[in-house]
């Protein structure tokens, strides 16, 4: 990382930090959405911009954080019930999605991504003991280190430690050697099979990161409002963090972030002033794909001649 | 394994594609140090024996024999590391990475480095010395910074042997390597392949009569997926099969 890069991200989790003490409620509750929904979609992107596997079924692993960590937080509301459980059943669910879905490639993998997704969502909205189609309300935020989370500040300081390790753990990786082979892969799967990798395996490992991650993701996004609902399974939720990540540039990862607080705070802005706001927020795609393709990072980029 | 023992010993291999047969039943050994190329006209199956032996089509019968291992049936990435390494007729490279990126994959695909998600690229110094090295031997030492996208026809092609270079094979498989250069860079090309140091095992496609007889030590003449002879490249260009096959006797 450069220092000028360092710099940048140091300052800007100082302002993230600050936030609160001179912001009020709403605005920090938007910030702190666009954080969370910034984890999820960044985890899309290194599915999508580094190793090529457009999902259309994130939201699997999102709900499954998140029903995880409900389930859990009533129980015992501590860390290993909001972050380790969460993620670790995010990952088994990703290593079997991924199993049978990274074999197939394209429209395929879509489409088989999209079914698993949606088989969670028609469980979930079936099965009484999770609350069937209103979810599980009333999920406690956890205990960090003696820190009751329940206290907005705590939240604010949880969820940025959270949000910092989630995005530097990511940057690593895409910059690792593993990263490499993804972008190999994104490339030209047939050559990197040709010089001596196995591709399924690597792909299948990326899948899983990607899972883990937006495990995650669901289970803040659960501790933050203090429910789950099938609706985080839903196509929509996996539609949305597609957007973020296009919106914001794919295969930038930092322009996922971008991509959710521009979604985030249209979708706050316009919904204030009308009931429309999906059309808005439609026309601002549509434009934004046809004069702005590498998304907002990428138009941000040629202006300024800055490139990674 | 002894020095005389063949490395690569193809027998009966057939590849049937519905009812048309591309192999019918070729055999052939390739000795340690060898330079073989693989000649005949279009439609000989040349390709799909490559395919074959490196693991792309699987074989419909027959058996191939790698470095005293039964390998058919194989898949491409286990057959690489086994250490085969396959160019291809269309260039076939990271065209969206730079020059170096396209070389420091192929020298890190042997090793386990790549399963580090949290190391730096930098610290993979063996792949990038093979790079390096790599970069030099096909003449690319210069434009290591390139987008391979943005290299020249001829200049991807180098680089479409470096990239197998890079891996450090034992046999390298290289299909029409000087297919669509001009006679300057067809040239260059022939100088570089003499240039490979002989420790590597050379299985050549080739349809410059030029390149093939002052690369091959012998040469094997496909025709109708079936061998139809093989020698050295005087003894075969004197075989009036060979003129017959390649002027058409009808």
């Amino acid at each position: 990382m450069t220092t000028a890069r360092v710099v940048g991200f140091a300052a800007l989790v100082a302002i993230v930090a600050a936030f609160p003490l001179f912001a009020g409620t709403y605005p920090v509750k938007l910030l702190q959405e666009i954080l969370i929904w910034g984890i999820f979609a960044m985890s899309l992107d290194l599915l999508m911009g580094y190793a090529g596997m457009v999902s259309f079924g994130h939201s699997a692993f999102f709900g499954i954080g998140g029903y995880i960590a409900a389930l859990a937080l009533v129980k015992s509301p501590g860390l290993v019930s909001a972050l380790l459980l969460p993620a670790l059943a995010a990952a088994v669910g990703a290593l079997v999605i991924g199993f049978f879905s990274i074999r197939v490639s394209g429209v395929y993998f879509i489409m088989l991504t999209l079914a698993f997704s949606q088989m969670f969502y028609a469980v979930t909205f079936q099965a009484a003991w999770l609350g069937a189609e209103d979810g599980l309300v009333g999920v406690p935020r956890p205990s960090v280190f003696g820190w009751d989370a329940a206290s907005p500040r705590v939240f604010h300081a949880y969820l940025l430690v959270l949000v910092v390790l989630s995005v530097l753990f990511l940057w690593r990786i895409v910059r690792s050697p593993f990263g490499h082979v993804l972008r190999g892969i994104h490339d030209n799967e047939g050559r990197m099979q040709a010089v001596g990798y196995p591709v399924n395996r690597y792909k299948l490992l990326a899948f899983v990161i990607g899972g883990t991650v937006a495990g995650v993701a669901g289970s803040l996004y659960c501790q933050f409002v203090g429910s789950i609902s099938p609706d985080a399974f839903l196509w929509t939720t996996s539609g949305e963090a597609l957007l973020m990540v296009i919106i914001g540039g794919t295969g930038t990862l930092g322009g996922s972030m971008l991509g959710a607080a521009a979604f985030i705070l249209l979708q706050s802005m316009v919904s204030s002033y009308t009931e429309r706001w999906m059309l808005i927020l439609g026309l601002t795609f549509v434009f934004l794909v046809l004069f702005a393709p590498g998304g907002i990072l990428g138009a941000l980029r040629g202006r300024v001649g800055i490139h990674s | 394994m002894s020095a005389s023992a063949p490395l690569l010993v193809i027998g009966g291999l057939t590849r049937r594609f519905g009812a048309l047969s591309a192999l019918n039943g070729v055999s052939l050994a390739v000795a340690p140090w060898e330079r073989r190329a693989i000649i005949g006209p279009n439609g000989a199956g040349k390709t799909t024996l490559f395919n074959v032996i490196t693991g792309q089509l699987r074989p419909s019968g027959g058996s191939i024999l790698f470095d005293g291992e039964q390998v058919e049936g194989l898949k491409p990435h286990a057959l690489a590391r086994r250490g085969m390494g396959r160019s291809f007729q269309r260039n076939n490279l990271f065209f969206k990475l730079t020059v170096l990126e396209n070389l420091r994959l192929a020298a890190a695909a042997g090793g386990r480095g790549s399963y580090n998600l949290l190391g730096g690229i930098e610290r993979m110094r063996a792949a990038l010395e093979r790079a390096r090295a790599a970069a030099e031997a096909v003449g690319l030492s210069a434009r290591l910074g390139e987008v391979a996208g943005t290299l020249s026809y001829g200049e991807q092609r180098q680089l479409e042997v470096g990239v197998v270079l890079a891996t450090a094979p034992k046999l390298m498989l290289l299909d029409e390597p000087t297919a669509g250069m001009s006679p300057e860079e067809t040239a260059r090309m022939t100088r570089m392949l003499e240039g490979l140091p002989r420790d590597v095992t050379l299985l050549i496609i080739e349809h410059d009569m030029d390149v093939v007889g002052s690369l091959a030590d012998r040469v094997t003449v496909l025709h109708y997926g079936e061998v139809l002879t093989e020698g050295t490249f005087d003894e075969v260009k004197r075989d009036p099969r060979v003129y017959d096959v390649y002027l058409g006797s009808a």
